[in-house]
């Protein structure tokens, strides 16, 4: 077995076989990475090479736990084992965490069958138990996995961080270990990645705004004297729809998304259109189109939760597109003609 | 804090004849729908779905049924749209990116 001189985790088994064991803590690039990532940068391409690895110093008898080879999640699972020995078998899901790639199926029963023969899981592990990750449950069925490998698969707990709980108890994971939350914390976590991808078109929302300000009679003069608030007004609708109503979602009125949009955008377009100092009509016209574009950003954030159905955001879209639509357009025609009274 | 999504929407089915009561819903699904009683499995909690689909999957007996899909407005526009390119699409999952595949 080799030793964890390497940085970084790309070699998995080399040919003569040799198992590359992995440390539990994290480097600062395993740090910086993990920030990166959060920050949309090097997301596609921050992998680990599938393959089997060692956690300490595992004997046949150690449990045999499953990753996907995207490297936070893999980070996350080696983190967990802090003093304890495992053996770590990493699918190829294409650089895409556990659950998301569950749900295409490419973190599933076939990769996992194949995976485990490719590393002869068989001969280095005295027992057929292996622990996959509860969210990797959609796309692998324990049945067909126990009767192609011999594996019987034991689903573990849905947060790393209760890996050495589960492992005590001998496989055992209470219900509270079984049920996904979704904390502050995890609610903002996708948050700078959303940012980060809605920014262009912010930006570009931003600028037809500020050009359409020097429509009117005054033309460039409305437009110096109004962009710091059109800026003011686009950035508030950002922050609000990308940050607030994450962060206040359990307490937004209503279950659907649209709707816990529109009452942060509410709140928002009330105070935008009581301060906005160029007349009443575009005042106006301001707090409907931020009511329009936060329960429009809140429906988005459906693919951000762990307790969203499609069945219910289809049906959500089905009625509040259409509201949101006309919201948009009243609202643009409002500030549109707002710009010649 | 636990929150719940729209009521009665969701296509989750359980048939409790030819349920074994194995238990295996149960131990998947990560919002507890599941419970069991007297070897039968039932829907305890059937508006906390999110339709993933690990319960029909891991159901040896298939008395399970679930039109699964991802519960994001971005995937199922795109969906509707066409767009393949995206990594987002109705039956398939990716949470939380709408970026297309970097080449």
């Amino acid at each position: 077995m080799s030793d964890a001189s390497g940085k970084s985790y790309t070699r998995g088994q080399d040919e003569a076989g040799h198992i590359q064991t992995v440390s539990t803590r994290w480097s600062w690039r395993d740090t910086l990475g993990a920030c990166a990532v959060r920050w949309c940068v090097r997301r596609r391409t921050y992998t680990v090479v599938p393959g089997l690895y060692a956690v300490g110093t595992p004997t046949p008898e150690s449990p045999l736990l499953v990753s996907a080879n995207y490297k936070l999640s893999f980070d996350h699972l080696r983190r967990a084992l802090e003093g304890l020995s495992a053996w770590i078998v990493v699918l190829n899901t294409d650089g895409i965490n556990v659950w998301c790639a569950a749900g295409k199926g490419t973190f599933g029963t076939e990769e996992l069958v194949t995976r485990l023969e490719a590393v002869s899981a068989a001969k280095h592990m005295s027992h057929r138990t292996v622990v996959v990750p509860q969210l990797g449950a959609p796309g692998v069925a324990a049945h067909e996995v126990r009767r192609r490998s011999g594996f019987q698969v034991v689903y573990g707990p849905v947060y790393a961080k209760d890996l050495p709980a589960f492992l005590r108890a001998g496989l055992q994971a209470t219900p509270q270990m079984r049920r996904v939350g979704f904390s502050l914390r995890e609610r903002l976590a996708v948050t700078p990645v959303e940012g980060v991808q809605r920014l262009l078109p912010a930006l570009i929302i931003l600028t037809l705004f500020v050009a359409s300000a020097g429509l009117g009679r005054h033309g460039y003069r409305d437009l110096l004297e109004q962009w710091p608030w059109i800026t003011l007004a686009v950035g508030s609708n950002f922050v609000t729809g990308l940050v607030l109503v994450p962060a206040l979602l359990p307490g937004l009125p209503g279950r659907a998304f649209a709707m816990k949009g529109a009452a942060a955008g509410v709140l928002l377009g009330l105070a935008l259109a009581w301060f906005w100092p160029f007349g009443h009509a575009a005042a106006l016209s301001v707090g409907v189109l931020s009511v329009g574009a936060c329960s429009f950003l809140g429906l988005m954030f459906t693919g951000c939760t762990p307790y969203t159905s499609a069945s219910g955001v289809r049906s959500e879209l089905r009625w509040a597109l259409p509201l949101q639509g006309a919201l948009m357009l009243v609202g643009l025609a409002g500030w549109l003609v707002s710009r010649f009274i | 804090m636990k929150m719940q999504y729209l009521k009665n929407v969701v296509t989750l089915r359980l048939d409790p004849l030819h349920c074994g009561g194995c238990g295996r819903c149960v131990e998947v699904c990560p919002h507890g729908v599941f419970k069991i009683e007297e070897k039968k499995a039932f829907l305890a909690a059937r508006d906390a779905c999110m339709e993933c689909g690990a319960c029909a999957r891991n159901c040896p007996v298939d008395a399970i049924f679930v039109k699964n899909g991802m519960g994001c407005a971005v995937g199922i526009l795109n969906a509707k749209l066409g767009r393949t390119s995206s990594c987002c699409g109705e039956s398939q999952a990716c949470c939380c990116s709408t970026q297309p595949e970097e080449k």
